[in-house]
C-alpha cells in the first residue's frame, strides 16, 4: 500500500515541478506544451488513483483536444509574453496567504485511502450494489453518469452547446468587424 | 510521522498547484498566460477530488465476481468526467473571446489594452467638447 502512496506523491511531485516552469517561461508556445505534459501526468496520477474513466478523458480531452485549441489559438496570437511593469507583490502575497490556509486546513483533512473518511459512507454503497443489481452494467462510473445522475450529463450538453455556439458567433464577427474596419481605414485613407 | 505526512502530501502539493494557477490567473497581465491559469487550476481541482474517492487497496470500480472486492469510490469520478468536458469547453470560449481582443487592439497585454481604452476615452472627451463649443458658438 504505502508503495502505491509513494508513487503518487512523486507524480505530484512533478506536477509541481512543471507548475513552477510555468511561472517562468515567457514563451507562449513553451506555455501551451507544458499544459499538455501538466494534464498527462494527470491522467498518470488518475490512474494510480483508481480512475481509469477520468485517466482516459484527461489524457485525451485534457492533453489533446485542449492543446490542439491553444495551439490553433497560437497561430493568430503573439508569440511572446512581455515582461511585466507592475510589481506582482500583491497577487503573489494573496496566492500564499490563501495557499497557507489551505494547507493548514489540510490537517484536518481525512488521510488518503482510509476506508471509514465520510466521503464514502453516505450513498456511494448504494450506487455499488444497485449497478449489478437494479442496471447491470459492469462499469459502475457509466451506471451512475447515464442512470442515476443523468440530469448532470444532460447539463453537461447544454454546457458544451452553448459554448460551442458562443465561439461560432465570436469567432463569425471576428472576421466581419476585420473586413468593417478595413472598409473604415480605405474611407479614412480617400 | 512519515506515512501521515505522505497520507496528506497529496493535498498540500494539490493546493500549492491550485496557488500556482490562481497566481497565473491574477498576477500575469497575458490573456493566453491566464487562460493557462484557469487550466492548471481545474486540474489541480480534479486531482483533490479524485484523491478523495482512492480506498486503500481498492479496484478500480467496474464490477468482477470475486466477493471480497473493495472499489474506490466511483461518484467522484463521474463528478470530474463532466467537469473535464466542461473545462474544455470553457477553454474554448476563452481562447475565442482572446482571439477576438486580438483582432480588435492588436495586443493580448492586459496593459496595452488598457492603455488604448484611455486613449480612445480621451478622444471621445475631446470631440465630444469640440461638439459643444460648436453648439455654443
Amino acid at each position: 500500500m504505502i508503495s502505491e502512496l509513494i508513487i503518487n506523491a512523486f507524480l505530484v511531485t512533478v506536477m509541481l515541478a512543471i507548475g513552477i516552469a510555468l511561472l517562468r517561461t515567457r514563451t507562449l508556445i513553451f506555455t501551451v506544451v507544458l499544459t499538455s505534459a501538466y494534464s498527462l501526468v494527470a491522467a498518470l496520477m488518475f490512474i494510480t488513483l483508481d480512475a481509469v474513466d477520468v485517466a482516459f478523458t484527461e489524457a485525451s480531452v485534457g492533453a489533446g483536444i485542449s492543446t490542439i485549441l491553444f495551439l490553433a489559438a497560437m497561430a493568430y496570437l503573439p508569440k511572446e509574453e512581455e515582461e511585466n511593469i507592475n510589481s506582482q507583490i500583491l497577487p503573489a502575497l494573496t496566492c500564499i496567504l490563501l495557499g497557507g490556509i489551505l494547507i493548514w486546513c489540510s490537517y484536518d483533512l481525512p488521510e488518503i485511502g482510509l476506508l471509514s473518511s465520510p466521503v464514502h459512507q453516505h450513498i456511494v454503497p448504494d450506487y455499488i450494489l444497485g449497478s449489478r443489481e437494479d442496471i447491470g452494467i459492469p462499469n459502475i462510473v457509466t451506471s451512475v453518469l447515464a442512470s442515476y445522475r443523468g440530469y448532470d450529463t444532460f447539463g453537461e450538453t447544454i454546457v458544451v452547446f452553448t459554448a460551442g455556439v458562443a465561439v461560432l458567433v465570436l469567432l463569425k464577427n471576428n472576421t466581419q468587424t476585420s473586413k468593417q474596419k478595413n472598409k473604415n481605414s480605405k474611407r479614412k485613407v480617400s | 510521522m512519515v506515512s501521515s505526512t505522505i497520507g496528506i502530501w497529496n493535498y498540500w502539493i494539490v493546493f500549492l498547484l491550485m496557488m500556482i494557477g490562481l497566481f497565473l490567473v491574477i498576477g500575469r497581465k497575458n490573456f493566453l498566460k491566464k487562460i493557462v491559469g484557469l487550466t492548471i487550476f481545474q486540474t489541480s481541482v480534479f486531482l483533490l477530488y479524485i484523491t478523495f474517492g482512492k480506498i486503500k487497496g481498492g479496484t478500480p470500480p467496474i464490477l468482477n465476481n470475486a466477493i471480497d472486492t473493495v472499489y474506490s469510490n466511483p461518484l467522484p469520478h463521474v463528478l470530474i468526467l463532466t467537469a473535464i468536458v466542461v473545462g474544455v469547453a470553457t477553454t474554448a470560449l476563452g481562447l475565442s473571446l482572446v482571439l477576438r481582443i486580438n483582432s480588435e487592439y492588436g495586443s493580448i497585454e492586459e496593459d496595452e489594452i488598457s492603455a488604448q481604452d484611455l486613449v480612445d476615452y480621451h478622444d471621445q472627451v475631446e470631440t465630444s467638447k469640440k461638439i459643444d463649443t460648436k453648439f455654443i458658438q
